[in-house]
């Protein structure tokens, strides 16, 4: 059994490498907290944020290393069970390698159900409790009531892949980074997390000679950045597109991002609903107003059911600033 | 202070909280309005409306108050810039997938829409309505849902699915990766009219709700009489702005003669006559032990859910015809005799709390020698815009009397209005037949109140019955999978009433509803009831002299006016108006 898991990444500042940057020490505490009969845990493959293949990446190259993650864990909790919960095509590539390689009953292998939303934490407790996966409200946490109402530890498979490094002394502050885009390199790279995007694009010698700019944090939720605007660590999940600034129409890419995000919300709430249309129709006329835009924003930003709406928000309101 | 009690702060002023609460019920409670349209008591929060969002101190992101639970020290703010700006535009977007039509609508006089846009000064056109080309389709002769109104709550389809019918889904269109509010082509609806009452966006409405109501009084030559549910009593004041609950029975008389009607009946006469005739079959059912559970059919949703999704127990359902049919029935043949009127002359006119009662009258095996029992049904709603139309004040306007000879109900047929009513009428009739003797205790309280299903025993002649109170189709559908499971569960008597509350809470009556306006709608029908001198459906002088001088004497045509047949009922197509 590792010793002093908790602290050690805590003296490491391990953060969920999911994109929400949730302090990984905190949550394995909380969960180990709960007073239950039994806790779960789930380790999250869902990767559905387009331009993001890490975990795809970590799951064909060091799949040990997150099966031993996962393993800590469930010596850490007291009487707790796993699941793999890995999006269609990893389910395939990857479920049974896993399976074999776990060797162990209390670890088990989910196919993800539905879409993007479906990768969030609490829809991932409704998919495999087999109900229909859509996001809960919370409070309460899953650390809280999560699979079955019982406390969960729900990571990131990245995340399981660093607390099996961290405990064996071999973390050295890095993570993965998903590049792709318009450059000569594209591919997984692991680097220093401290890394400014611009030292991510010139070390892995990425950075265009032409007029560029990046989506960084995602290839729906990021921002758009300009090559001036890079000196700085990326927001949320790592990952980094790369568009050449002469070629790319803009107003089709951001309606690819408009039918990623009709395509994949729930049409539960109004402003996710109705402001997702609305932006597309003005999309589609290419006529954009400054004023409804902004209405939109604000009421994606403030009062969406789940943070779908809210990061919607990013992408559109980033490019419009930068490059419209 | 208790424990699990705090303080939180809205707008600045201190008020106390318990655990458990959320926001908005602590704020109602202490009478600060907050608005909501998704949200309904009887269903579960969805908060998916987003209008009811309000501002706790310190966060960037607004909350929902339906569905945010109170903290101790909680600060909220329900009117900041911030919430007020962002109600605007979510309203601004409902109205975006809302096609007005206010001029025609079951919310005309109270529409919370209308009332928060004025209110949020918002631009109800700001977008293009975006639903002006979805389907309006028709379910059956009763309800019409307009999808281009439909808000996207989904308010209906949870009701439905409560409803254990689940007639109603939400699908993915071809547009945009839209959802829609759509009926299943798989179920049948059984017009229980639950969705209309719970749409905040008026998307239903009765089949002829505001085109069809004036007919029957332009019907020439001809002898119009008009009867009235025991639960119109209690519910039309609301209306014309009464309390819940407050009894208008003789405004309702009054009302109906200004309307021109020639004669006023009470519906609750003709439950008289099926309280005493069901008795009998009960007591026969009982004697011969077949066909029990005996179950209620004066409920026509109820009677079509059994036709189509419960078959095996049609068998079951008593043969007795509902009040309105047995009292129109009554009208045309011993009435129209008694007066020497040629029936074909006479129209019937009922007012409902109901919708699927349009249906019933439809339905063919009811006809008594070629003649419709009932012509027209007319909900409370629907007289209630009649009446405005007419411009008559109703709040204002003397009461009346009901015309003889089916004016004069027992208490017993009162309150049939309420789920358990029924039950205990039957209950009163049946206890004396078996028993031969004085029922003391006229009041039976177990079968009464809001409970979606009530049980009690019975003792008769020694012998421990068990009888079963279901209100809520839902619940029906349990208690029908219990029996399935378990036979050796041996009901003597089961009623059953698709809407919460029973007829008080039926498609047709006044919206908004709630339990707690249901509850006093009920209360007052228990009230008229106990200050009747004549309780029991049996003892009515009326039902005594009919069937001495009428039903007993000519059994074949009593038969065509008390009794009725069911048949399993198979898919139908949906109408699409539009």
């Amino acid at each position: 059994m590792v010793k002093n898991i908790v602290a050690k990444l805590k003296k490491e500042k391990l953060a969920g490498r999911s994109g929400s940057g949730f302090p990984t020490w905190l949550k394995w505490q909380l969960v180990k907290k709960e007073k239950a009969e039994k806790k779960f845990i789930i380790c999250n493959g869902s990767e559905g944020e387009p331009g993001t293949f890490k975990d795809g990446f970590i799951l064909q190259n060091y799949p040990n290393e997150v099966i031993e993650g996962i393993k800590i864990a469930l010596e850490f909790l007291n009487n707790s069970t796993a699941y793999i919960y890995l999006r269609k095509d990893y389910y395939k590539r990857f479920g049974y390698k896993l399976k074999k390689l776990a060797r162990n009953p209390a670890i088990n292998i989910v196919k993800k159900q539905g879409g993007y939303l479906s990768g969030e934490e609490t829809a991932i407790c409704e998919a495999i409790e087999g109900k229909v996966a859509l996001p809960r409200p919370k409070p309460p946490y899953p650390t809280q009531k999560g699979l079955w109402g019982y406390p969960t530890l729900v990571n990131n498979v990245e995340t399981f892949y660093w607390v099996a490094k961290i405990a064996k002394n071999e973390y050295k502050n890095q993570r993965f980074f998903s590049i792709s885009g318009d450059i000569k390199n594209p591919g997984v790279f692991q680097l220093p997390e401290k890394w400014t995007i611009k030292k991510v694009l010139q070390e892995t010698k990425n950075i265009p000679n032409s007029d560029f700019f990046v989506q960084a944090g995602g290839g729906a939720a990021g921002e758009i950045l300009l090559p001036n605007q890079l000196n700085r660590q990326i927001k949320g999940i790592a990952t980094i597109i790369v568009f050449n600034r002469k070629k790319t129409d803009l107003f089709q890419l951001m309606k690819k991002w408009n039918n990623f995000f009709l395509r994949e919300n729930c049409d539960k709430c109004t402003p996710c609903r109705e402001g997702a249309f609305r932006i597309g129709e003005m999309l589609q006329k290419k006529k954009l107003d400054n004023k409804t835009l902004k209405d939109l924003f604000f009421v994606l930003d403030t009062t969406s059911l789940c943070p779908l709406g809210k990061i919607m928000v990013n992408p559109f309101k980033s490019l419009i600033e930068n490059l419209l | 202070m208790k424990k699990g009690n705090f303080y939180i702060f809205i707008n600045g002023k201190k008020i106390k909280a318990r655990k458990g609460q959320t926001i908005l019920e602590a704020a109602r409670k202490n009478n600060i309005e907050i608005p909501t349209l998704c949200y309904h008591p009887d269903l579960k929060e969805k908060a998916s409306c987003r209008v009811c969002v309000v501002e706790i101190k310190g966060k960037n992101r607004l909350v929902t108050s339906c569905s945010t639970k109170v903290q101790e020290g909680m600060e909220i703010l329900t009117n900041s810039k911030r919430v007020k700006k962002a109600r605007k535009i979510n309203l601004e977007l409902l109205f975006s997938q809302h096609k007005e039509e206010c001029y025609d609508c079951v919310w005309q006089n109270n529409c919370q829409l209308l009332e928060l846009a004025k209110k949020y000064k918002t631009i109800i056109n700001r977008f293009e309505d975006r639903k002006t080309n979805y389907p309006v389709y028709q379910f059956g002769p009763a309800i019409i849902f307009d999808s281009s109104k439909c808000i996207d709550c989904r308010n209906c389809v949870e009701i439905c699915e409560k409803q254990g019918v689940g007639f109603l889904e939400v699908k993915e269109t071809k547009d945009h990766h839209l959802f829609k509010v759509a009926p299943r082509k798989d179920r049948v609806c059984v017009y229980c009219g639950q969705c209309l009452v719970h749409c905040p966006a008026g998307a239903f409405e009765g089949v002829g709700e505001f085109e069809e109501i004036e007919k029957p009084l332009n019907e020439k030559n001809k002898i119009v009489v008009v009867q009235f549910a025991p639960s119109i009593r209690t519910s039309i004041g609301e209306e014309f702005g009464m309390a819940y609950g407050e009894v208008v029975t003789g405004k309702i008389a009054a009302v109906l003669k200004k309307l021109g009607f020639d004669k006023v009946f009470d519906t609750s006469v003709g439950a008289d006559f099926t309280t005493t005739e069901e008795s009998k079959e009960i007591i026969e059912r009982i004697k011969s032990n077949k066909n029990l559970p005996s179950l209620t059919s004066c409920c026509p949703a109820w009677v079509r859910y059994i036709e189509y999704y419960y078959p095996e127990f049609i068998h079951n359902l008593t043969t007795v015809r509902s009040p309105q049919v047995i009292l129109g029935g009554l009208i045309k043949t011993y009435w129209a005799k008694k007066k020497r009127i040629n029936p074909k002359n006479i129209v019937v006119v009922s007012i409902m709390p109901c919708i699927a009662k349009k249906y019933e009258i439809t339905r063919p095996e009811l006809k008594i020698k070629g003649l419709k029992p009932v012509d027209y049904v007319l909900t409370t709603r629907e007289l209630a815009r009649l009446i405005k139309r007419k411009k008559i004040n109703f709040k204002k306007i003397k009461p009346k009397k009901l015309d003889n000879i089916f004016g004069n109900p027992s208490g017993a047929g009162v309150i049939y209005g309420a789920s358990g009513g029924v039950m205990e009428s039957a209950f009163r009739t049946t206890y004396e037949i078996l028993t031969k003797k004085t029922l003391k205790r006229i009041d039976f309280k177990p079968v009464r109140g809001m409970k979606g299903i009530k049980k009690a025993e019975i003792k008769i002649n020694g012998k421990v019955r068990k009888i079963a109170v279901v209100n809520g189709l839902g619940n029906a559908k349990k208690l029908l999978e219990e029996i399935k499971k378990n036979p050796k569960e041996k009901y003597t008597c089961i009623e059953v009433m698709a809407c919460p509350g029973g007829c008080i809470g039926g498609g047709g009556q006044p919206i908004p509803t709630s339990e707690e306006i249901r509850k006093k709608r009920a209360e007052s029908l228990y009230t008229i009831d106990k200050k009747k001198y004549i309780r029991k459906a049996h003892e009515n002088p009326i039902v005594r002299k009919i069937y001495q001088e009428f039903l007993l004497k000519q059994s074949a045509i009593a038969h065509s006016v008390l009794h009725t047949s069911y048949s399993k009922k198979t898919k139908e197509k949906i109408r699409e108006l539009k």
